[in-house]
């Protein structure tokens, strides 16, 4: 096990009586890419804002590069980029104005603050809209110039919050390229989103958000191995026979589902379509279509909190 | 709990940072526009009246701020009634224009602390207005060396210099104001509102209200001194508007011949030489509790602002 780059120990903010995080553990090495995962209002900005010492912790530690957010929120703060939810630079100004600005407040000098945007802004390829007035900027953009900003302040823990929120699949693929290439570089990455199917291809653990608690973290197999729990879906297009039936006698089958279009969703734990084919047709049913796919993830994430909301 | 680090690193950055951007907004242009015309109709009415009595008149200089012709009010009182303006034209969307910018939150993911963002702000807001009060002030003074050939004495920069870092203090209040205002309400537009009505009760109403209130203290028509008393606690009212405090302290900079802010009986005058000036400290002292009032009030402003800021959520 590498090094460990960010600790949090029973973290808990609460509003009144209402506790927007209650009791989160937390535990990153070096160089992974952690997805933090979770509907919106699970606890996931929160709990980025106590991580960062931005909110103070109702209770609970958090340890960041072997400092303590709170105590000493500078060092902390130099070394911890963050990208907020819909980033915001002053329109008025230029990204490489936008960018000067923060490099002062770390307390650059000139002369590498100089360079070390110009080299951001080619890393996010922004180089050529440099110079004009952030409000000209698209979201993607946007988003860019922000991670260019962790690039030039060259963070060792970078905390992104929703950086894929409302930008357009090639913006996105585009944005999660950086991230990767960045994580390449050995930053130490977190990621929020309401979306795992667009962040599990960079996610090394993944943690998932329900109301104020993480149900579960690990990595996407482990995840995929214990909430997916048929790990084979067929979709299955048959008129006369009723498939409920059918599955009760094919073992492995773990469940059976009428779709609102009429067809039928099987899960299984291994691949059953000759068993079903074969008692269909025996049952008299026609058999129209038989289709086998890998469970996705995001619906395995998605029924993981319905689960947890029915449980509730 | 103890924090390391000094809260005023980054400070100079944001004031600097925040003073370019006032400099370069249209908002500003168009404020330092209206102060910079009427200033300088203000002084050119002064400097007629003043070739048409420049015969009778002592301390010509200072009278370049203080003389009007009508319909025009003097420099001063332009001063007086515009500077409030500017400084919440200024301050009114500080903080909350910050966050819904959406740049508050990696504002304060910088490694700097909140004291330097707030700090830097209201330095900053007081760097552009000290520069347009400076600029301003070698104006009228370069007209009036030119239009009157009249040289100023010593004595007449120390005051109006003394009046100039007063203007100063005065407008740092009405900043002050209006950044609490930005801090505590999230919209700018209610917050420049809530701003400019608390200007407008201060310049215009409070000159009836202190009377009004003052009146509720009953004068026994047979002794002068619940007269005295009535007016006294008029007057200790009437300063909880900084505009009081202002007009008072320049009453007294610039007329070296003004004696007191209050009423003056006849006993204090033994030995007076009436229409002798003042000497300049001696003005500046009757006019100090003025003067600290003022910075007295920025200071509260600011640290009401300041204690709200300190306690905001930084999620909007």
């Amino acid at each position: 096990m590498s090094e460990i780059v960010l600790e949090a120990k029973g973290l808990t903010k609460k509003y009144g009586n209402f506790a927007a995080v209650s009791g989160i553990d937390l535990s990153v090495s070096k160089g992974e890419v952690i997805g933090l995962l979770g509907p919106n209002g699970a606890g996931k900005t929160t709990t980025i804002l106590m991580l960062l010492g931005l909110t103070e912790a109702t209770e609970g530690t958090v340890n960041i590069l072997g400092k303590d957010p709170l105590r000493q929120p500078l060092e902390v703060k130099r070394e911890v980029g963050y990208l907020p939810d819909a980033v915001g630079f002053y329109d008025l100004m230029t990204g490489r104005e936008n960018l000067r600005f923060t490099a002062k407040l770390s307390g650059m000098s000139r002369e590498e603050a100089e360079k070390r945007i110009a080299d951001a802004l080619a890393t996010v390829r922004l180089s050529e809209v440099a110079d004009r007035r952030v409000a000209t900027y698209s979201r993607g953009m946007r988003q860019r110039l922000g991670i260019a900003e962790l690039i030039m302040r060259e963070c060792k823990v970078a905390i992104l919050d929703e950086p894929t929120s409302g930008l357009d699949p090639q913006s996105t693929y585009d944005l999660l390229n950086l991230i990767q290439e960045l994580s390449q570089g050995g930053m130490t990455i977190l990621l929020s989103s309401h979306m795992l199917d667009v962040v599990q291809s960079i996610c090394t653990r993944v943690a998932l958000f329900h109301r104020g608690r993480i149900g579960f973290f690990g990595t996407i197999e482990e995840l995929a191995a214990r909430i997916g729990r048929g790990s084979f879906v067929i979709d299955v297009e048959a008129d006369g026979a009723d498939l409920q039936n059918v599955g009760a006698q094919i073992s492995g089958v773990s469940s059976v589902q009428r779709q609102p279009d009429g067809r039928w969703q099987v899960e299984a734990a291994h691949d059953v379509r000759p068993d079903l084919a074969r008692l269909i047709v025996s049952a008299g049913g026609s058999l129209k279509n038989l289709d086998l796919r890998r469970a996705r993830l995001d619906e395995a994430y998605d029924q993981y909190f319905r689960e947890l909301a029915h449980a509730a | 709990m103890p924090r390391e680090g000094s809260p005023f690193k980054g400070v100079g950055i944001v004031a600097l940072k925040e003073a370019a951007d006032h400099m370069s907004s249209a908002r500003m242009h168009l404020v330092m526009l209206l102060v910079l015309l009427t200033a300088i109709a203000a002084a050119w009415g002064a400097i007629d009246r003043i070739r048409d009595t420049t015969a009778e008149d002592a301390y010509l200089f200072l009278k370049l701020f203080t003389v009007a012709r009508e319909p025009l009010p003097s420099f001063a009182a332009f001063l007086g009634f515009l500077l409030p303006l500017v400084a919440i034209s200024l301050g009114f969307d500080a903080v909350n224009g910050e966050f819904n910018r959406r740049t508050m939150s990696r504002l304060l993911a910088q490694p700097v602390y909140r004291d330097a963002i707030l700090f830097g702000k209201f330095l900053g807001g007081l760097l552009v207005i000290a520069i347009a009060l400076l600029t301003l002030w070698l104006l009228t003074v370069g007209l009036g060396i030119l239009t009157l050939g009249l040289p100023p004495s010593g004595a007449d920069i120390v005051r109006s210099v003394f009046w100039l870092i007063a203007t100063l203090f005065y407008a740092g209040v009405w900043l002050a104001l209006a950044i609490s205002f930005s801090t505590v309400i999230r919209t700018p537009a209610t917050s420049a509102l809530a701003a400019l009505s608390v200007w407008l009760i201060l310049t215009f109403f409070w000159g009836m209200i202190a009377p009004l209130l003052a009146s509720l203290q009953p004068v026994d028509p047979f002794d002068p001194v619940s007269i005295v008393n009535q007016y006294e606690l008029q007057q200790s009212i009437a300063r909880f508007s900084p505009q009081t405090l202002y007009s008072e302290i320049t009453g007294l900079l610039l007329n070296p011949s003004a004696r007191s802010v209050g009423p003056l009986f006849m006993h204090q005058l033994q030995g007076a030489v009436i229409g002798a000036p003042l000497p300049t400290m001696e003005s500046v002292m009757i006019v100090w509790p003025q003067i600290s009032c003022m910075v007295a009030a920025m200071l509260v402003l600011f640290t009401l602002a300041y204690v709200v800021f300190q306690r905001q959520e930084v999620r909007a």
